[in-house]
């Protein structure tokens, strides 16, 4: 049989923020800005914060890049039908996605949200450990990168992790982030490199 | 996870590759290693699903979502079409957004610097989402060809930048829409990051005579494509839905 083929992608372009975050373009148009907040005081979990920078080939700071993470809630469950796991359903007060813009000035992009539990595998491949999926789009980029983060302080399950197992162990590192803290607030940080050098594992999925 | 709530995987020969040198922001902005294939887990297959009440009922209607003073200057258009999956079925209940530059080819953007004028009356984005069958429709102004700086004469033709969701987060795409006719196409060095003419063709909007609003407005169409779930050799249904 046929199959339609999937629209081909373009680039975000730079000025991705116009649609996508308004705000950061510099001006309010829309009442409910999606993807700016991901927490709520209902939201169950530990509070942390995901930052970091995005660095070309040349090693220069990328600031016109918009970046979305989706992740599973603080007991591994997506706020999603398809996720049929066993257990408990998932937190009515987690939505699990988020959007922000790399900052036009200093480049670092941030997510305040919570700490994904770990999440089912494929079938007879074990638990996956806790991570968060992104989505980076800019100018230059053709089609959107995917690659996911992992959890620095997970050790033991970033070991038995079927994904990471996947990667040269030489290159796993460029996927897992440093637990570190300000002023009292947990803080990963996840530089994203395009190209190069420490090259980030981008992920065709 | 069930096996059948997988995707099919994406064809690389649908995309632009991401190394492409006419488009000179691509060169250092393209991972040199090559992709890790992954096969879909619920990471993949799973993602944000959004309502009617994530969005507000003018956010579809560029010329109307931000009046200030009077409506905005140009060519008053309807864009319309429909959200498919790979067999051609009807993607309900997912976000569309788009933006674009207003009819002079400027955005209402911080950054951009380009000499044709901010029009008041117009944001330059909205946003929609699919009805059960998957059309959508957006009513905006045609936007105008700007200058970009790659090569030194570089024009962008005419185009709106399109942004979707489907069910899952490895459907998430972002695109561009061009205008049928406008000559700029063949110059453009973004869409001559897609040699093949097939993939060209299928960015291109047709004017749509039919759906037009006579003494109003005229209407293009554009149809979009999302990857299909394996699931669909078994059954119609969303798994759990
Ligand atoms: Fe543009």
């Amino acid at each position: 049989m046929d199959y339609l083929p999937e629209t081909p992608s373009q680039t975000a372009g730079p000025y991705v923020h116009i649609g996508l975050i308004p705000r950061q373009a510099g001006f309010e148009i829309f009442v409910n800005n999606l993807g700016e907040r991901m927490v709520t005081d209902a939201t169950r979990g530990e509070r942390i914060r995901i930052e970091g920078r995005i660095f070309d080939g040349a090693g220069s700071l990328v600031r016109d890049a918009l970046v979305e993470v989706w992740q599973a809630d603080a007991h591994g469950r997506h706020n999603h039908p398809a996720d049929v796991q066993e257990g408990a359903a998932h937190d009515p007060a987690f939505h699990g996605w988020g959007r922000a813009g790399t900052d036009f000035a200093t480049g670092i992009w941030a997510f305040d949200t919570i700490k994904p539990g770990a999440v089912e595998g494929r079938s007879g491949r074990g638990r996956m450990a806790p991570h968060v999926s992104l989505w980076i789009v800019a100018r230059g980029i053709n089609l959107g990168l995917s690659t996911r983060m992992y959890f620095g302080d997970e050790a033991a399950a970033n070991e038995a992790d079927p994904v990471l197992n996947l990667i040269d162990p030489a290159r796993r590192g460029t996927i897992i982030a440093a637990r570190g803290g300000r002023d009292g607030a947990v803080v990963y940080s996840f530089d994203i490199r395009l190209q190069g050098e420490g090259e980030t594992v981008f992920l065709d999925i | 996870m069930r096996p059948d709530a997988e995707f099919f995987p994406r064809d690389p020969a649908d995309h632009p590759p991401a190394y492409s040198p006419v488009y000179k922001s691509s060169v250092l902005r393209s991972p040199r290693f090559p992709l890790l294939s992954l096969q879909n887990s619920l990471s993949e297959v799973t993602g944000p699903v959004f309502g009617a009440t994530d969005i507000g009922p003018l956010d579809h209607d560029l010329i109307l979502n931000y009046v200030q003073s009077g409506e905005p200057i140009g060519e008053r258009v309807i864009i319309h079409g429909r959200l498919l999956d790979g067999e051609g079925r009807g993607l309900g209940g997912m976000l569309i957004e788009l933006w674009q530059a207003n009819a002079g080819g400027r955005y209402r953007h911080a950054l951009d610097t380009y000499l044709a004028p901010i029009d008041p009356n117009f944001g330059g984005c909205g946003r929609t989402i699919t009805d059960a069958e998957g059309n959508y429709s957006f009513r905006t102004i045609k936007p105008g060809p700007y200058p970009f700086r790659n090569r030194v004469n570089d024009w962008r033709p005419a185009h709106i930048h399109f942004s979707l969701f489907g069910s899952g987060f490895a459907q998430r795409l972002i695109t561009q829409m061009y205008f049928e006719g406008d000559p700029l196409i063949a110059h453009d060095a973004i869409i001559a990051t897609m040699p093949d003419p097939a993939l060209r063709d299928r960015l291109t909007a047709k004017l749509d005579l039919k759906a037009s609003v006579p003494l109003d407005t005229l209407a293009y169409r554009f149809d979009m494509v999302l990857r299909g779930r394996r699931q669909t050799r078994f059954e119609n249904k969303l798994q759990g839905s």
